[in-house]
C-alpha cells in the first residue's frame, strides 16, 4: 500500500477529511463537498469558465489579497497602538526592531494591488456581460465589496500617522463638509435650523461624526483604526462569503447559453 | 532627450491631455480588431515602457515614479491596457465568429464540466504561491513610504488624496465639493448598481463581445477609462503644487501662478450681454443657469427619446430609460463642464455661494 493511502487510513486523517486521498473522481468530489472552505467552490465547473483568459483569475486574486491583508494586518496589530503618542513611533519600530520587518511593506503593496484587482475584476465581469440575469444581485454585492475595498484602503491610509496620512485623509474627508444638508458647508445645511440656532455646524455635521472632531486628530485615528481592523473587514468577509455562494447558486461562472 | 522632454511638455495641458486620451480611446473602440493583435499589443506596451525608461532619465519625472505609492499607477497603466487587450482580442474573435453564424469560442466547451478538484484548485494553488513570492520580493525590494510625523499645521503642497481617489480630486477643479465629493460619487455607485437592471440587452451574456453591445460597453469604458483611469494618471503625474498642471518633465514650482479668469454664467448674461448690474435676489440673478440645468435634465431626455435613442426608449420603457439618461447626463456633466471651462472660462452655471449652491 502506498504511503499516502496508509496516511489516508489513519484515524486522524479520517476524522478530519472523511474521504480517501482525492485521486479518484468520487474522492475528488467529496474533497470539495465535505470541506467548508473548498465548499465555496462547486464540485464541477464549466470548462470555459475556469480558463485564465476568461476570468483573469481576478476575483481569486482579489480574495488572495484580502487574505494576505488579513494575515499581515493581524501581525501589524501586535506592534501598533492607535494613539497620537505611539502610532508613528510604532511604525518606525516595525521596520527597525521587528525581525522579518517587511509586514508593513506586504500590507501596503497588497492594499494597493487589491484596489487595482477589484477594478479589473469588475471590468472583466462587465465585459463578459456576467451581470446579466440571473447574476444581477451578485453584481450588486460586488459593488458594495468595491466600496468596502476602497474604504478599507482609505481608513488604513491614516494609521501610520505621518504627513502623507493625515493630509490625504484631510483632503478626502473635507468633501464630507460639503455634503448636502448634513455637512456644514453643504447646500441646504442652513435650512436645518431651529429658530436662529443652526443644527448643522462644524461640531455636529457628518464630517465631525466621521472624524470625531473638527480636525483629523486622536478621535479620527481611533475611529479609523476600529473601522479598518474590525468593522470593515468583518462586513467585507461576510459579503465575500455571500458573493462566492451566489456565484455557485447563480449557475457557476457565466458562459454562453 | 531635450527634444523628447519638450515635446511631451508641450502636449501637456488639461485640454490636450484629455482630448488626446479621448481620441485614442475612440480610435481603439473603432479599430479594436486590428489594435488587439499580439504585434500591436506588444508594440504599444514597448512604447509605453520606453516612455517611462527614457522619462526616468529626467530628474523631476524620476522623483514622481520613484515614490513607492506611485508604483501602483505605473502598474495600473500596464494592467488596464493588457486586460483590455485580452478582453477585446477575444471579443474580436467572437465577433468575427458571430458574423459567420458560429457561436462564440466560449460556447465550444461551456457545456463540458470538469471537477473543481484538481482542475480549479490546482491553478488557484499555483497562483497563490506565485503571488506570495512576488509580494515577498516586492516587500524586500521597496520600503513602504513613511514621511515626517503628522503635523496639523504644516500642509504639504500638493496635498493629494490616495491615488484611487485622484479622479474625485480632479473633479474638484470643475465642480464644488458637494458635487465632486458627494453627488457624483454617489451617482457612480448608484449607477454601477443600476447597470444590471437598465441593460435589457440579452445578448453578450457569458462571453466577450463588443459588436453585440457597443452602447453598453462604450459608455462603461468611457466612464472607467476616460473619466476615471485617465484622471488618476493625470492626478499622479501632472498635478503639482496648488493643483496646478505641470508637464511630465517640468519642475514642480510651488510659485507657478495660473491666472484666475473664470467667470460665472450669470456674469456673462447680466454684465456681459445685458450691460446691467447683477440683480440682488440670487434666484433672479441665477435664473438663466437654473433654467439651463432644468432644461439639461428635462428636455434632453425627451429629445433623445424622440430622436437618436428612440429605439432604446421603446425597448426599455419609461422608467429604465429615464434612469439611464439621468445617469448618462450626470456622467456627461464632467466633460461638458471641462469643455466650458476650457473654451469660455466658465466658472459656475449656477452660482449661489450664499447657500453653498454652486453648479
Ligand atoms: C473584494 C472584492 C471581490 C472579490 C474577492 C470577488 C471575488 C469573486 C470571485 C472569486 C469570483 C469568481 C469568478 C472570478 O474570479 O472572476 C467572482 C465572480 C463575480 N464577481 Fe466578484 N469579487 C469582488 C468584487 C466584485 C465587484 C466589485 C463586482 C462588480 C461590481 C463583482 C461582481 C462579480 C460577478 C457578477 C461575478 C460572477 C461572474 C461570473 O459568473 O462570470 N465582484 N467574484
Amino acid at each position: 500500500m502506498a504511503l499516502k493511502d496508509k496516511i489516508a487510513e489513519t484515524q486522524i486523517w479520517r476524522s478530519i477529511f472523511r474521504h480517501g486521498y482525492p485521486s479518484t473522481p468520487r474522492n475528488r468530489a467529496l474533497a470539495a463537498l465535505s470541506n467548508v472552505f473548498l465548499h465555496l467552490h462547486p464540485v464541477k465547473a464549466r470548462k470555459s469558465g475556469i480558463k485564465l483568459s476568461f476570468t483573469w483569475c481576478m476575483g481569486g486574486i482579489t480574495f488572495f489579497l484580502f487574505l494576505l491583508e488579513t494575515i499581515t494586518g493581524v501581525l501589524l496589530m501586535f506592534y501598533y497602538r492607535p494613539t497620537i503618542e505611539y502610532a508613528y513611533n510604532d511604525i518606525i519600530a516595525m521596520r527597525e526592531h521587528v525581525p522579518l520587518g517587511i509586514m508593513r511593506e506586504l500590507h501596503r503593496w497588497g492594499a494597493h494591488m487589491m484596489v487595482l484587482a477589484v477594478w479589473l475584476h469588475m471590468l472583466r465581469v462587465f465585459l463578459t456581460g456576467s451581470y446579466k440575469p440571473p447574476r444581477e444581485f451578485n453584481w450588486n454585492i460586488g459593488v458594495i465589496l468595491l466600496l468596502l475595498t476602497l474604504l478599507l484602503s482609505f481608513t488604513g491610509y491614516l494609521l501610520p500617522w505621518d504627513q502623507l496620512a493625515i493630509w490625504a485623509i484631510t483632503v478626502g474627508s473635507n468633501m464630507a463638509r460639503a455634503h448636502p444638508f448634513i455637512g456644514h458647508e453643504g447646500p441646504g445645511a442652513s435650512l436645518l435650523a431651529v429658530g436662529d440656532v443652526n443644527l448643522v455646524t462644524p461640531a455636529s455635521d457628518i464630517r465631525f461624526g466621521l472624524l470625531a472632531g473638527r480636525f483629523v486628530g486622536a478621535g479620527a485615528l481611533l475611529r479609523f483604526y476600529v473601522l479598518h481592523c474590525v468593522a470593515l473587514p468583518l462586513v467585507a468577509g461576510l459579503l465575500m462569503a455571500v458573493h462566492f455562494w451566489r456565484v455557485r447558486k447563480d449557475g457557476g461562472i457565466s458562459g454562453p447559453m | 532627450m531635450a527634444l523628447f522632454e519638450s515635446f511631451f511638455n508641450s502636449l501637456a495641458s488639461p485640454e490636450l491631455y484629455t482630448l488626446i486620451f479621448t481620441g485614442v480611446f475612440l480610435l481603439y473602440c473603432a479599430r479594436y480588431r486590428l489594435l488587439t493583435r499580439p504585434g500591436w499589443v506588444v508594440g504599444i506596451s514597448l512604447a509605453i515602457a520606453l516612455f517611462f525608461i527614457i522619462g526616468a532619465q529626467n530628474h523631476d519625472f524620476m522623483t514622481i515614479i520613484a515614490k513607492g505609492d506611485n508604483m501602483p499607477i505605473v502598474i495600473m497603466i500596464f494592467a488596464v491596457f493588457w486586460c483590455l487587450s485580452l478582453a477585446f482580442r477575444q471579443a474580436a474573435v467572437n465577433d468575427m465568429r458571430i458574423e459567420k453564424g458560429e457561436p462564440p469560442t466560449e460556447a465550444l466547451d461551456s457545456n463540458k464540466k470538469v471537477l473543481v478538484w484538481p482542475d480549479l484548485i490546482y491553478p488557484e494553488f499555483v497562483c497563490t504561491v506565485l503571488l506570495t513570492a512576488i509580494f515577498i520580493a516586492w516587500g524586500i525590494a521597496v520600503e513602504a513610504p513613511l514621511e515626517e510625523p503628522a503635523s496639523g499645521t504644516r500642509a504639504p503642497n500638493p496635498a493629494k488624496a490616495p491615488w484611487y481617489f485622484l479622479g474625485l480630486q480632479e473633479m474638484l477643479v470643475y465642480f464644488d465639493p458637494w458635487l465632486a465629493g458627494v453627488v457624483l460619487p454617489g451617482m457612480i455607485v448608484v449607477g454601477l448598481m443600476a447597470i444590471p437592471y437598465i441593460d435589457t440587452n440579452p445578448r453578450g451574456n457569458g462571453y466577450f463581445t463588443f459588436k453585440e453591445r457597443p452602447f453598453a460597453i462604450g459608455m462603461f469604458l468611457f466612464g472607467f477609462i476616460v473619466l476615471w483611469v485617465s484622471l488618476v494618471i493625470m492626478g499622479t503625474f501632472l498635478r503639482g503644487p496648488n493643483w496646478n498642471f505641470f508637464g511630465p518633465f517640468e519642475y514642480w514650482d510651488p510659485h507657478k501662478i495660473e491666472p484666475l479668469v473664470n467667470v460665472n454664467l450669470s456674469e456673462f448674461i447680466w454684465v456681459g450681454m445685458g450691460n446691467t448690474r447683477l440683480p440682488d435676489n440670487p434666484l433672479i440673478r441665477e435664473a438663466p443657469g437654473i433654467l439651463l440645468i432644468l432644461a439639461y435634465f428635462v428636455i434632453t431626455p425627451a429629445l433623445l427619446a424622440k430622436t437618436i435613442l428612440k429605439k432604446f426608449f421603446h425597448e426599455m420603457g419609461f422608467a429604465r430609460f429615464s434612469i439611464l439618461i439621468m445617469l448618462l447626463l450626470g456622467m456627461a456633466s464632467l466633460p461638458i463642464k471641462m469643455l466650458l471651462r476650457w473654451t469660455i472660462n466658465l466658472k459656475y452655471v449656477v452660482a449661489i455661494p450664499e447657500w453653498f449652491f454652486n453648479i
